[in-house]
């Protein structure tokens, strides 16, 4: 066991899986000698040479094109965009090819590679560094859409996503970097893709979230125990494919459900939950799902975003609107 | 040596054969035997005519929208031919002279015009990548293989081909500068066939050639007559060679000329005059090789008429084989996203087979 941030298991994960198998490649911008603006990738050139990990030029549709080629031949390319936001240079690679090779090719190439991204806000960054459009990515057939929120779940998540035999982008909530540390354990463990994780088990209502919102989604369920409010939380770890059994399961028990998620509300994942909801237990609901969210606009800059990122209040409102509905 | 006494600056254009099929540039003449000079001419012929079937079948509602080749099979098969069966290549989507000199099957890809994704399930002997349709991102990729067989100590070498739009796009300027930046063992072989769609050359850049731009990129660049099918094979093979050395990328500009339509729903006599595809079709890089052969003793017109007639018989019957087994599978449409179907697709799937079951249709 060792005590580290998510940031630390990020890099302790590569370095791990790059040790496990040669195959594995990392590159993006300032990767290499620096170990990236964050330092995820922190000392892996200096452990695995400069052929393992490396300085890309400052262009992201080829560190994603070329990803692409050294997949089909044999690699599997970990990359990192420096910050979602500039992940759409690299749209048209991820959406036309990462995510079609497979069934382009009927199966004879396919995509093994993990696009690492830091993501969401919080950080009190300049605009473009507080993406938060996952949704985006989960609307894609072909991808994989996965958001740890802890450390320990960081590792595992990672080494799933690296050793899955389809793409994954893999979003880290860059707020939560360095907020905290837990316990994690200094062998391999998996966590597997697709699977959502109850963090918490209650019989009133269901709090659906993921990523750095977790920890305001647990705040405010602390502040509807306080009320006698027994809250069932679920981290959704993976975003596409969105694990509806657990889902469905909780809201059965519970009747009631609300969603929280940093990005925008409109065409959000809280949508696609509500809807999966509605046509698998729609007699089970004593209330309608609601959402708490950003809003219909781009990420605030520094002095506005404490309003747009959903507070604790503002969730345990939501959980209380739902609970009293129709009493 | 070739690279060397042809700077692309120097606006010169790389030609051993000229447009009388007299060899202009006897000391770069490839080193081809009789058998192999017929295997490209017969290579060019199979491409010719399997372009003609297939613009006819369009013509009568058999075949979907089709991109044809006509006048480009020099610089194809030329350029593919110097590839060995190790290398990758990374097409576009007007490479069916380069897909069938690499062995392709033209089932496949008359299979895939039909319709069918499966004639982009390429089988595993040949490195080709299926047919890319977002012009230039595919240049991307070639790098990519290439440099992994460079950190994987493969003897491979990529070679991609796009046209003279795809270098306005950024994408061709990254995979040019990343292959420069990192020596990569990569061809970047640019049909310039002087339109994309209705735009002529002259509006994509205004760099005098193609093949200068090789030179931002720390490369070397030729424009090569790409009517001459000799030129583009030694052409080829020279930066085929220089990659293998560790020497890195090559830019081919073949200078050449697309005489039929952009695909079959384009019409370009809107853009275009009759009298500039009249001079150009006087370049028929068939017709320059054919008579060079004839010159030569290694073919007569007899021996010609039967060559075009079976290549003609093989893309008829790969035609028919297309039109009776070229539906898609219901379940391949769900099939191939990913590793294993997802719970959410399957229902999908299965949701539809019921809606098709009850209505007697599955
Ligand atoms: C990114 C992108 N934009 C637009 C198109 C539509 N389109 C298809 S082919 C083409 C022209 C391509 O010209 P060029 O690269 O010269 O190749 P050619 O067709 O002449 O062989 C266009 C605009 C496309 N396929 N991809």
């Amino acid at each position: 066991m060792t005590t580290i941030n998510l940031l630390q298991a990020v890099n302790l994960t590569l370095k791990q899986e790059m040790a496990r198998d040669q195959r594995i490649i990392v590159f993006g911008e300032d990767v290499g000698y620096e170990g990236g603006v964050f330092r995820a990738t922190v000392d892996l050139q200096k452990e695995f040479g400069k052929d393992r990990c490396m300085d890309s030029p400052l262009s992201e549709s080829s560190i994603v094109g070329v990803g692409i080629g050294m997949a089909i031949n044999g690699m599997l390319p970990v990359v990192e965009m420096q910050f979602m936001g500039f992940s759409y240079p690299a749209f048209n690679q991820i959406i036309s090819h990462v995510a079609r090779m497979r069934n382009r090719s009927r199966g004879r190439f396919s995509v093994p590679m993990v696009i690492r991204m830091p993501y969401g806000g919080g950080i009190r960054a300049l605009e473009h560094h507080s993406e938060s459009t996952e949704a985006i990515y989960s609307h894609i057939p072909g991808l994989k859409v996965v958001i740890p929120s802890t450390p320990y779940d960081a590792k595992g998540l990672l080494a799933a996503a690296i050793r899955d035999e389809d793409p994954v982008i893999f979003l880290e909530p860059k707020r939560i970097y360095r907020a905290f540390k837990q316990e994690v354990p200094d062998e391999e463990y998996i966590i597997p893709i697709g699977k959502a994780n109850v963090v918490r088990e209650g019989k009133d209502i269901t709090l659906i979230s993921w990523g750095a919102m977790m920890r305001e989604a647990l705040k405010a369920a602390d502040l509807a125990k306080d009320k006698g409010i027994s809250v069932e939380v679920i981290d959704l770890r993976t975003i596409s494919p969105i694990d509806r059994d657990t889902i469905i399961e909780s809201v059965k028990k519970t009747g009631r459900v609300v969603i929280v998620h940093e990005a925008a509300k409109t065409l959000g994942v809280g949508a696609e939950l509500i809807s999966i909801i509605n046509e698998k237990a729609f007699l089970y609901l004593e209330a309608p799902p609601l959402r708490v969210t950003g809003f219909d606009t781009p990420f605030p800059l520094p002095q506005g975003e404490h309003h747009y990122l959903p507070s604790p209040e503002r969730i345990f409102n939501k959980i209380m609107e739902t609970v009293n509905y129709l009493t | 040596m070739l690279f060397k006494n042809y700077n692309p600056l120097d606006k010169k254009m790389f030609q051993i054969m000229d447009e009388n099929s007299n060899i202009k540039n006897e000391e770069y003449m490839p080193d081809l035997n009789k058998e192999e000079l017929l295997t490209m001419y017969e290579n060019m012929i199979q491409t010719r005519e399997a372009d003609l079937k297939a613009l006819m079948y369009q013509r009568q509602g058999r075949m979907l929208t089709y991109a044809p080749n006509i006048g480009q099979e020099a610089a194809q098969v030329g350029s593919a031919f110097a590839l060995e069966k190790k290398d990758w290549m990374v097409p576009s989507f007007r490479e069916l002279g380069a897909w069938l000199t690499r062995g392709a099957d033209l089932k496949m890809i008359y299979l895939y015009w039909y319709g069918n994704e499966f004639g982009s399930h390429i089988p595993e002997d040949l490195k080709i990548l299926p047919v890319s349709v977002p012009i230039a991102s595919h240049l991307n990729h070639a790098v990519g293989i290439s440099w992994a067989s460079t950190l994987q100590g493969k003897d491979e070498v990529s070679i991609a081909y796009f046209g003279d739009g795809a270098t306005s796009q950024g994408d061709f300027h990254e995979a040019m500068n990343w292959a420069g930046a990192f020596n990569t063992p990569t061809v970047f072989l640019c049909q310039n066939n002087q339109f994309a769609i209705s735009v002529p050359r002259g509006s994509q850049t205004s760099s005098e050639t193609i093949a200068q731009k090789a030179v931002a990129y720390g490369m070397p660049g030729i424009q090569v007559d790409g009517n001459d099918i000799l030129a583009m094979y030694v052409a080829t093979k020279t930066a085929i060679e220089r990659a293998r050395r560790g020497e890195g990328p090559t830019l081919i500009e073949a200078y050449t000329y697309r005489i039929g339509a952009h695909t079959t729903s384009d019409d370009p006599t809107r853009y275009r005059t009759d009298d500039e595809v009249e001079v150009w079709k006087k370049k028929d890089p068939i017709d320059r090789m054919k008579k060079y052969l004839i010159d030569k003793g290694y073919l007569n017109e007899e021996e010609n008429d039967r060559l075009v007639e079976k290549c003609g018989k093989i893309a008829e019957e790969a035609f028919k084989y297309v039109e009776t087994n070229g539906k898609t599978k219901l379940d391949d449409i769900f099939k191939y996203h990913y590793k294993e179907i997802t719970p959410q697709l399957l229902e999908q799937m299965e949701e539809y087979k019921e809606f098709l079951n009850e209505r007697g249709e599955l």
